[in-house]
């Protein structure tokens, strides 16, 4: 008893308590969120373990190649430079859609989001067979342009992918500010473009930052898109070595440095974002934004958003039927069904798996907040940041070493996905639980029912259409996911993805066609979907 | 009378700071207790305390003569038999009113259970409302339905956390009185929480006073209003005159004349004497105080409320709508009844 009590009070325990300061989740929520920490670790750990594997000066020799410093120029030149296009792109839609009285509106929003549905392999693979001697462009309109590839290409087909991410967070941040700054700002004597630059843009930072710092990510992870357009950054370079050259080490080490450019990204981000918050000040509901009449420049923002929208979304949608047409009849049915039946058998229990998980993840955070809990799922985010090629190397080397029986089985590419994707599914079940009041859980208590059932009964039900949310996220990331599976899969298992890019890479585009077309049919379905429920709740 | 609840020297802190103080009170069965305090006083926390939401850190509860949080087996919320209606109601979104009142009656089969929840939501008169989700009652309405599921599986404590902030000024009154005859004919007991002074000295049968997390004073209504042992009682129980005096015996002297106190004290004290406790007379020269001037008067139509400057010192006197005094007038003040002594 006494030395109960004495445990009880001993100065470590004590100020684990105080740093836990609202307690410890129960066992069955922390054990899941510890499994996830470590399942993220240890694979990275694995992938340091390989890389200095080798002897010293082979190392020196193999970070100091000056191969590298091209990657690492290739690398950061698209990256900035898909960045600059996006912002380009999405600012200017963005404000026309939220800010201005356009006709059309809520049409030209959906067609902002909709190039989300069109993964970045399959904008590429539109794009060369669109263009080129056998091209769409050339055999129907009789309009020569070269092939596109190399850089050209690989910018183009990522940012015509990855701006509607930019594109929500404008207009979200957009049609979020409070217009009294606006209207304070007139009347201190600025004009509208005045107002826009020096009281609009600067509140836009953070929206700009997260949505930047996304696409950042994005870029650096791509495979499909540089692969397919033959440009070199770390990712395409990590997949030949490891695949052309079998050549381990080298790859453990691209993919190092491919996690240290990527750190370097995240932590430049934190810094960036450290202290800039922009806080509604006073109290009350905000007014509703005052939306600009265009006039005579609606013509300019209609012509904008057609060229946009016939590039980034009609563009690859006619190109893949008229290879398709192209290759009618299909005698290869079967084999689309193959690939249709992998893609989901992977995709569909990884999507249960990251949204069983993400739950515990958000409830720790949200409910016992502490500096473990908010560690806890940072991890989590760490997975989805890590590129997927060094994020498969490293689960390959980690099987390989330590449970090989393991070895490119449909397990591991579920856990894979699973890890990957886990911070897609915290976001919306975060936020669910935000709907869910701790009050809930306690009244079912102070009513006679236990922690877990209490939960199950009352918090569980609310979060529900969260809970579906994620799991359509995961589930549709891991149908378009191409690297992970390219490496992780077990022999002769090929996805939608994986047959798009091989048959594109050998540049057979009607082959490609059919499998670009189920994956565009099954992705515009979940987007439209998650966004007609978006629309619905707003609604009500 | 018989003890129903009884907490002994409680004291939680969050992260260093001690937000319920070595707390004791009980309630007897069939009694309405309140806690009354500003917010952050620790009132809320003390209630979580009660229901099992919060570890202590020291301190015992006894429910029933059956301690609740000893050091081996704390007891669980669930297991405890104590209900709790929460401020923002807490109803459970997805489920409809009656599902929510059925809730916490699991012991039965499903027909009775119905039964037994129709039978509560009748009582509370939302017959109309059972199959009604909970976003689609008004807040008067949700805040039965909140109380009706507490009170449901009869629970023999009912914790209520500010049950009435939610509720515009009209509706809070007529639901108190409601709420109070509901838990009376159920012959229930009930703790309740609260900062406005004005629900606690009408909803509860007794009151304790709480401040910085210490409890300053426990009796009836009357006796915290009338005779409040601390100057902070004092003030937040309603406006009230301080005055420091020199007292002497049963009496004290202060600016406006000898006063009777509640009891016989010596020395500079402090005194408390509420404004309906004061008049004021035309001055006479025959009088032997100091005169007083009126400094501003406000009407409020069935009483008013003047400002009477006496020796450079502003008294608060109150008095019903037929004495018609204007700004300016020279009064003398008097007092209808004893001052009370404060501790200091």
């Amino acid at each position: 008893m006494n030395i109960r009590k004495k445990v009880h009070n001993h100065p470590f325990l004590q100020r684990l308590r105080t740093s836990l300061n609202g307690g410890l989740p129960p066992w069955y929520f922390l054990l899941p969120t510890l499994l996830v920490g470590i399942s993220v670790l240890i694979p990275l750990a694995y992938l340091l373990l390989r890389a200095f594997e080798a002897d010293r000066a082979l190392s020196v020799e193999l970070v100091f190649r000056p191969r590298n410093l091209l990657l690492l120029y290739n690398t950061v030149l698209l990256a900035v430079s898909t960045l600059i296009v996006t912002t380009l792109l999405a600012l200017p839609l963005a404000w026309i859609t939220s800010r201005t009285r356009i006709p059309g509106r809520s049409v030209l929003t959906l067609l902002g989001v909709l190039p989300l549905a069109i993964p970045g392999y399959v904008m590429a693979y539109a794009l060369l067979g669109f263009t080129g001697e056998d091209g769409t462009l050339n055999s129907v309109f009789g309009i020569h342009l070269p092939r596109l590839s190399g850089f050209t290409g690989a910018l183009t087909a990522i940012s015509l992918y990855t701006f509607p991410y930019l594109y929500l967070n404008f207009r979200s941040a957009l049609s979020g500010l409070d217009p009294s700054l606006e209207e304070v700002a007139r009347s201190l004597g600025c004009r509208p473009y005045e107002t826009f630059f020096r009281v609009v843009v600067p509140q836009l930072r953070p929206a700009y930052y997260a949505g930047a710092l996304i696409i950042f990510l994005y870029v650096l992870g791509d495979f499909g898109a540089v692969s397919l357009m033959r440009f070199e950054t770390f990712s395409y370079a990590i997949y030949l070595q490891y695949a052309a050259s079998y050549d381990r080490v080298y790859a453990a080490w691209l993919a190092l440095m491919l996690l240290t450019l990527t750190s370097s990204a995240l932590i430049f981000e934190y810094k960036l974002l450290r202290g800039l918050f922009f806080h509604r000040a006073g109290t009350g509901t905000g007014k509703k934004t005052q939306l600009t009449e265009l006039g005579a420049w609606k013509w300019p923002a209609y012509f904008f958003v057609t060229i946009l929208v016939l590039v980034s979304i009609v563009l690859p949608v006619s190109t893949i039927i008229f290879w398709m047409l192209d290759a009618m009849p299909l005698e290869r049915t079967d084999s689309l069904v193959r690939a249709l039946r992998a893609s989901f058998t992977a995709s569909a229990p990884a999507a249960f798996l990251a949204t069983l998980l993400a739950i515990p993840l958000a409830y720790n955070s949200l409910r016992y907040p502490s500096r473990i809990s908010r560690g806890l799922e940072r991890v989590a985010y760490l997975g989805y940041a890590t590129p997927p090629l060094a994020f498969a190397l490293a689960l390959i080397f980690l099987t390989l070493g330590a449970v090989p029986f393991l070895y490119q089985t449909l397990a591991i590419l579920i856990i894979a996905y699973t890890l990957h994707f886990l911070a897609e599914a915290i976001g919306p079940v975060r936020s669910s639980l935000y709907q869910a009041s701790p009050r809930l859980e306690e009244a079912a208590r102070s009513l006679g029912y236990g922690r877990l059932k209490a939960f199950f009964l009352t918090t569980l039900p609310v979060m529900r259409n969260g809970i579906i949310v994620s799991a359509a996220f995961v589930f549709m990331s891991a149908m378009k996911e191409l690297p992970i599976t390219f490496l992780l899969a077990p022999v002769g298992f090929e996805t939608l993805a994986v047959n798009v890019w091989s048959s594109t890479s050998e540049a057979m585009y009607s082959r490609a066609a059919p499998y670009a077309f189920v994956i565009l049919l099954i992705s515009t379905l979940f987007t439209g979907l998650l966004f007609a429920r978006e629309w619905f709740i707003k609604r009500n | 009378m018989d003890t129903l609840l009884q907490t002994t020297k409680l004291s939680k802190s969050f992260s260093s700071e001690k937000v319920v103080d070595r707390i004791s009170f009980s309630i007897n069965r069939h009694e309405i207790f309140a806690l009354l305090g500003p917010s952050g006083c620790g009132k809320t926390t003390t209630l979580r305390l009660i229901a099992g939401f919060e570890h202590p850190d020291e301190g015992e509860i006894r429910l029933n003569q059956r301690t609740l949080n000893a050091d081996q087996q704390f007891v669980e919320p669930e297991d405890r038999g104590i209900g709790f209606v929460f401020q923002d109601y807490a109803l459970f979104p997805h489920l409809p009113v009656i599902r929510n009142v059925m809730f916490g009656l699991k012991k039965s089969d499903r027909k009775l259970r119905r039964k037994k929840a129709e039978e509560v939501l009748c009582m509370m008169g939302l017959r109309d409302f059972m199959d009604r989700r909970p976003y689609e009652l008004s807040g008067g309405q949700q805040q039965r339905v909140a109380l009706a599921r507490a009170i449901a599986p009869t629970p023999e404590l009912i914790l209520l956390d500010e049950p009435f902030s939610n509720l515009d000024a009209v509706l809070r009154q007529s639901t108190r009185a409601e709420v109070r005859s509901l838990l009376k004919k159920a012959g229930m007991s009930a703790l309740l929480v609260t900062h406005d002074q004005e629900e606690a000295l009408s909803f509860a049968d007794r009151i304790a006073v709480m401040n910085q997390g210490k409890i300053e004073q426990t009796g009836t209504p009357e006796e915290v209003y009338y005779r409040p042992r601390t100057r902070f009682v004092a003030q937040f129980l309603g406006t009230t005159n301080l005055i420091s005096a020199e007292a002497i015996g049963a009496t004290a002297l202060t600016e406006f004349g000898r006063v009777n106190l509640d009891r016989p004290a010596s020395g500079q004290v402090t005194l408390s004497i509420r404004p309906e406790h004061l008049t004021i007379e035309a001055y006479q020269k025959s009088h032997d105080v100091h005169p007083g001037k009126i400094t501003s008067k406000d009407f409020k139509g069935h009483d008013i409320t003047y400002r009477v400057l006496v020796r450079a010192k502003e008294y608060l006197v109150h008095t019903d709508n037929r004495l018609t005094f204007q700004a300016g007038d020279r009064v003398i003040v008097k007092p209808l009844e004893t001052a009370v002594v404060l501790e200091e």
